[in-house]
């Protein structure tokens, strides 16, 4: 436990140390605001403008929530199927890298294309660019259940569907939710992208603005904000982690010999 | 489900008629059954036309050098594999067309790693039947009182609650018997369940062992590569040739039951030993001289 708040203690002091170099540093040299804001300056600016920033950010969480939750769902069906087969597992891996191998923000005039400018894109690509690190976590976690494990339950007579039930299913959790993690902040990168490309609304197409204004402090506004809740996001999905697969995180300490 | 529903149709009139069908015919029989893997040049013949069998309540023991197709025995009574050639009888019937419980305890404890040992402990509960249709009316009660109360048989009373990582190796084969037996089947299958285990745990759970067996009175087939052991648990040894497997030599162990460690100094259970040790060197060594034979075939 000593240990624990001893890490907590210098993760806290780097962070603030990393701020106050920064923050000396804009001084000590005398860089100017256009081209990097003092932290103090860029808070300020938050607390200033914070009322015209909040729909922005409503707007990116709810694009990037949508598309997220969009992307875990196709993804988890997509992985089951592939994971639950060694033959379609071998079959789709190959298009499934070159598809995940484009670059996301490619894709994002094809949607604008199709859906028009605005939402609709930025939820599609959140969507897109979150589906695949799902997919490979969940077929990994199901093809790699130990055959064991499977053999327990086919000797009680359990048809498939029981075995991934009961062996399948809680043994890929764990990939499951590290793949959530990874997913949570790749969609924040979706949607932004989307945002800037060709968003109306959303702190990518405000930092767009803001910049084109030469107002750099709003632009890192925009980019502390991106990511408070990028850090949220994975907070909340490291504690559900936590909760439900505690029994993959096995302490060698309290197990007794 | 409608396949559920028609079995436990066929199954509803035979316990009536059951106990005479078992003394009539083994439980198990082996009909000169064949496995063979794989194929063309890297084809391993596993088992050559074996046949056994085991009656009703018999507790049987195969024993023989590594390789020569015990464990694959095992796993073609339990479905885990099917033969190439010959037949499996289940009650004077063809294996798979008949249902019958079956407790199964490996080399390692497989407990799921994800459910408390209880929850593992209760798994048979969960999954086959009868004990399935009640499951959610049960799982709280009557099959977790079942749980815990075999579990405190073999002296795990405090670790329901605990996961499988937080107990040594000899906890968790304990709770791994308990999930063979909970569901009291018929035919408890065990491939060497004790074979990572230190000498002292594993004599221990010999007498779990003995115990829960001279209470459930399931019909054991135990695959083990220990003598001794085999000696001490079983009612018959079957010793198997080298690979390709062959039974060659039946003996039945008539010691009084309990046995006890006591047991094992006795005069006639290490002569016993020592014949059978001899018998599989013998058959080691023909094992050996046939390989290339194989090979060049």
């Amino acid at each position: 436990m000593k240990r624990w708040y001893k890490e907590r203690f210098a993760s806290t002091a780097l962070i603030v140390g990393f701020f106050l170099v920064w923050e000396l540093a804009c001084v000590a040299f005398g860089i100017s605001e256009i081209v990097l804001p003092r932290p103090s300056q860029i808070i300020v600016t938050l607390f200033d403008r914070w009322p015209a920033l909040v729909p922005h950010t409503v707007q990116t969480l709810y694009t990037t929530l949508v598309g997220f939750a969009l992307g875990v769902g196709i993804g988890v069906v997509i992985g089951m199927i592939i994971g639950s087969s060694r033959v379609a597992y071998d079959v789709a891996f190959p298009l499934l890298v070159g598809l995940s191998s484009i670059p996301k923000v490619a894709v994002v005039p094809i949607f604008v294309l199709w859906f028009g400018a605005g939402t609709v894109p930025a939820v599609l690509t959140a969507m897109v660019i979150s589906i695949f690190p799902v997919v490979v976590n969940v077929a990994t976690g199901l093809a790699t259940t130990e055959p064991e494990l499977e053999d327990v339950l086919r000797t009680l007579r359990a048809s498939r569907t029981d075995i991934l039930v009961n062996v399948g299913l809680p043994r890929a959790m764990p990939y499951f939710f590290a793949s959530l993690k990874v997913a949570v902040t790749l969609a924040f990168v979706g949607s932004v992208i989307a945002e800037t490309v060709a968003g109306n609304r959303g702190i990518g197409n405000m930092m767009l603005i803001a910049s084109a204004n030469f107002n750099v402090p709003l632009t890192f506004a925009g980019l502390f904000i991106l990511a408070a809740m990028g850090i949220g996001l994975y907070l909340v999905f490291a504690a559900i982690e936590k909760r439900v697969t505690g029994w993959a995180n096995r302490k060698a300490e309290l197990a007794m010999g | 489900m409608t396949e559920a529903l028609q079995r436990t149709a066929l199954h509803a009139p035979p316990p009536a008629t059951a106990p005479e069908a078992s003394v009539a015919r083994p439980l198990i029989r082996i009909e000169d059954v064949s496995l063979t893997y794989g194929r063309g040049e890297r084809k391993v013949q596993a088992l050559s036309r074996t046949s056994l069998d085991v009656p009703n309540g018999d507790f049987v023991a195969l024993v023989g050098p590594s390789g020569c197709g015990k464990s694959t025995i095992l796993k073609i009574v339990a479905q885990l594999l099917s033969p190439s050639e010959g037949h499996v009888f289940v009650a004077g019937r063809e294996i798979g067309a008949v249902d019958i419980r079956i407790g199964m305890a490996f080399q390692n404890p497989t407990l799921l790693p994800w459910l408390s040992i209880r929850d593992n402990v209760m798994l048979p509960l969960k999954i086959s039947q009868p004990f399935r249709s009640d499951w959610r009316r049960k799982k709280n009660g009557e099959y977790r009182d079942r749980a815990d109360a075999l579990l405190a048989k073999v002296g795990l009373g405090g670790f329901a609650g605990h996961y499988p990582w937080q107990l040594s190796g000899g906890m968790q084969q304990r709770a791994s018997l308990c999930r063979a037996l909970v569901h009291e089947p018929t035919l408890l299958l065990l491939d060497e369940p004790f074979g990572a285990l230190d000498q002292f745990t594993r004599e221990e759970l010999w007498d779990v062992l003995q115990a829960l067996w001279m209470e459930q009175k399931p019909t054991v087939l135990l695959v083990t590569h220990d003598l001794r052991e085999s000696a001490y648990l079983a009612n018959r040894i079957v010793v198997m040739s080298a690979r390709p497997g062959r039974i060659i030599v039946d003996e039945t162990v008539d010691y009084q039951r309990p046995r006890s460690i006591e047991t094992t100094f006795r005069s006639d259970f290490v002569e016993l030993n020592h014949r059978l040790r001899s018998l599989i060197f013998e058959a080691r060594a023909a094992g050996s001289g046939a390989i290339p034979a194989g090979v060049a075939a």
